[in-house]
């Protein structure tokens, strides 16, 4: 069956309404999307890492989760997620449980590409059946906006704040999705729930139902800390991409597809400007800033493409 | 069925026979072995365990944490640092009540790096919520690990507990040993079937909530009862498993106390070394006594000030220290749990053996000979004491 849209909002809702996340977050949007991937019929043992997601989802003696959920703390949703599935297999075998279940795990930028990133890379070298997606946000922004190795390069944050001789953040983005790559796994995907959500959709649900360990990488701004206006998170999700700065893109089997190339692909000012993270590239002099970003991803763009071609 | 093996070993020969679910583990000197032993089981299909050859004690103890509340009996085995870099996960297992065991193999804490045997590592995790259980011999290191599962599993308890035994002394000596039938020790742990569970599809959980303080502090409150009904469970067990193999086990042991003026208290190998010394004061007439914590936590408070109110002097004997300008840990807990108790009793700290240095029977005996220096003179001197180190 043709995706559509309307059809596949009807699935049951996993994450339920009313949890605490912001207004114009891009998180739960992400969980909705990944969790509806699931088949109606099928279990779900999620696991977060402590952040925003968590603390606002699981609050004692509420949970948003239809699905069991656990959270064990920050630096270790790959392993715990993976203790989970062990159990699982063990159980199956001696016959004490027989539906079936599958494992997500949600983390943020800092609990994935930073504090996390050791437990991550154990749980898909040994190659658990789960899938651990990450919603990038771009910064700690549970604790205050600190920067990540996932902030983009110049953006202000509270530990990068951008002063009069440091512009923001000097450093570049870690491209954790190539880092999954190299990890051999059946399928990598960097996604945004954009549109009408198919590509996300398709993703989680190839994700979801590959064998093995599966990754998923996905935008997910943060009206805190990214300074949009609130109303405006879907427009600049589109932004992103159009931009090219957050490409859509898998790799399965270690085969690279790029799923959506813009019909004219936006200037970076474009994404940068509605963002107050980014106004001070755009004082005078600070043009520099500007075309430093657009030549980085650029130069990423261009790498991808080069590897889809392959 | 009698066997010869070392320490690792024989814990290892009995997490085959329990045959748990899940062990997920870690290298370290000098607990290696034991997940080494258990890897050659699920290689050779003597269990049908999933075993998690995870990338750091910290993903262990997150693994096990996972897979036990997931619904799975399961262990783990560390040592020193990898015990250290658990140390959050500690708290996160027995604050959700899971009964995973640990096979704990005391080791020196870095720093300076050392991989000789001390107990600086489990004395820094005695107030992390974990059953805490004291072996001297491989014997002691296999029947604890036993009954461990037993104890944390049942269900006024539900708490995480640590089998803690000398690294190297115990670890790595070959002793002869007595082997329970497997079919009687799978009986004797039974299923494990917990209530709730996250791979139960029929009621799906939530484990590890962000508590806000109208409700966290129940839940330590909680946590708290569980750990103070454990001695009554702990007892329970060790008379299921005295009437099954014939060993007894209490909350600890006392060795010639009935008449003692004199005693130490110690754990773990050193009391094999301290019982030697002790036969050799009786002779001489002295009347000297020993006491082996075997239950460090829960602390057996009132038992162990019973046992001590009736001595003239007692050493505690630390192979940790606290760093407090006070005294070792046991020793803090046995002076507080004898005051009010066993009031009029002197009571000193020695810290000995820190990072393996060795502890010889000459050591003991100046202990008991201070103690009795102590008692003939009434004047208890210096309570803070280390044995065996140059100054």
């Amino acid at each position: 069956m043709a995706y559509n849209l309307k059809e596949y909002a009807k699935k049951p809702e996993r994450l339920a309404g009313g949890h605490r996340m912001c207004a114009g977050c891009g998180a739960p949007v992400v969980v909705r999307a990944v969790m509806r991937a699931l088949e109606p019929d099928d279990h779900a043992v999620v696991c977060s890492a402590t952040g925003c997601l968590e603390v606002s989802t699981c609050l004692y003696p509420y949970s948003s989760w239809n699905d069991s959920f656990i959270h064990t703390a920050f630096e270790c949703a790959g392993a715990t997620i993976s203790g989970v599935e062990a159990a699982y297999n063990a159980m199956k075998r001696r016959g004490a449980i027989d539906a079936t279940t599958k494992f997500i795990a949600f983390g943020g930028d800092g609990g994935t590409y930073d504090i996390g990133i050791q437990s991550l890379s154990g749980a898909m070298e040994r190659g658990h059946d789960i899938v651990y997606v990450c919603y990038d946000n771009g910064a700690y922004m549970n604790t205050g906006i600190q920067r990540s190795s996932a902030t983009p390069t110049f953006a202000d944050t509270t530990t990068s704040p951008a002063g009069s001789v440091v512009p923001g953040k000097v450093q570049k983005k870690k491209n954790l999705t190539e880092i999954m790559v190299n990890h051999g796994l059946p399928y990598v995907a960097q996604t945004a729930p954009m549109g009408n959500f198919k590509d996300i959709t398709d993703k989680a649900q190839k994700a979801i139902y590959t064998p093995g360990a599966c990754f998923i990488n996905t935008i997910a701004p943060c009206p805190r800390g990214w300074r949009y206006n609130t109303p405006d998170l879907m427009k600049i999700i589109k932004l992103a991409v159009d931009t090219c700065v957050w490409p859509l893109y898998e790799v399965e089997n270690g085969k690279y597809a790029i799923n959506y190339t813009p019909k004219e692909k936006l200037p970076v000012e474009e994404f940068l400007k509605p963002q107050g993270r980014f106004a001070h590239m755009f004082k005078p002099g600070n043009e520099w800033m500007i075309e430093k970003f657009q030549e980085m991803i650029d130069n990423e763009w261009e790498r991808l493409q080069k590897l889809a071609a392959m | 069925m009698r066997e010869r093996l070392s320490g690792n070993e024989a814990v290892a020969v009995a997490m085959r026979q329990i045959n748990p679910d899940v062990v997920a583990a870690f290298p370290i000197t000098p607990s290696t072995e034991v997940p080494q032993y258990f890897a050659s089981f699920v290689a050779n299909g003597k269990v049908t365990t999933e075993f998690v050859p995870v990338e750091s004690e910290h993903s262990a103890m997150s693994a096990c944490i996972g897979a036990q509340a997931a619904g799975a009996r399961t262990m783990t085995a560390t040592s020193s640092a990898g015990l250290a870099l658990m140390w959050e996960m500690l708290y996160i297992a027995s604050s959700s009540r899971l009964p995973v065991t640990l096979a704990a193999v005391n080791r020196a804490l870095s720093g300076p790096i050392n991989i000789n045997n001390d107990h600086s590592d489990t004395m820094g995790a005695r107030d992390s919520g974990w059953i805490q259980l004291y072996g001297e011999t491989n014997q002691e290191a296999y029947d604890n690990f036993i009954q461990a599962v037993k104890i944390g599993e049942h269900k006024d308890i539900m708490l995480p507990v640590m089998d803690c035994f000398d690294g190297f002394i115990t670890s790595h000596a070959v002793e002869n040993i007595e082997l329970i039938d497997d079919d009687k020790v799978k009986a004797f742990v039974g299923e494990y079937k917990p209530e709730f569970y996250l791979n139960n599809k029929k009621h799906p959980i939530a484990v590890g909530p962000l508590d806000l303080p109208i409700h966290y502090f129940e839940h330590k409150r909680l946590q708290a009862e569980a750990m103070r009904n454990a001695k009554k469970v702990i007892l329970d067990v060790a008379a299921e498993f005295e009437a099954m193999t014939g060993r007894k086990y209490g909350l600890f042991e006392e060795y010639k106390m009935e008449d003692a003026e004199v005693a130490i208290v110690v754990l773990n190998s050193t009391a094999g070394t301290a019982k030697f010394v002790v036969d050799g004061l009786r002779e001489r007439g002295v009347k000297a006594g020993l006491i082996k914590i075997r239950v460090y936590r829960p602390f057996p408070v009132e038992e162990i000030a019973a046992a001590l109110s009736k001595v003239k002097a007692v050493a505690i004997l630390d192979k940790a220290d606290s760093f407090n300008a006070a005294g070792g840990p046991v020793f803090t807990d046995v002076t507080s749990a004898m005051y009010g108790r066993a009031d009029g009793v002197k009571a000193i700290s020695y810290i000995y053996g820190l990072g393996g240095r060795d502890v010889k029977s000459t050591d003991i005996e100046l202990v008991y000979e201070r103690l009795l220096s102590i008692v003939e003179s009434g004047d208890i001197g210096e309570i803070y004491n280390y044995l065996g180190v140059r100054e």
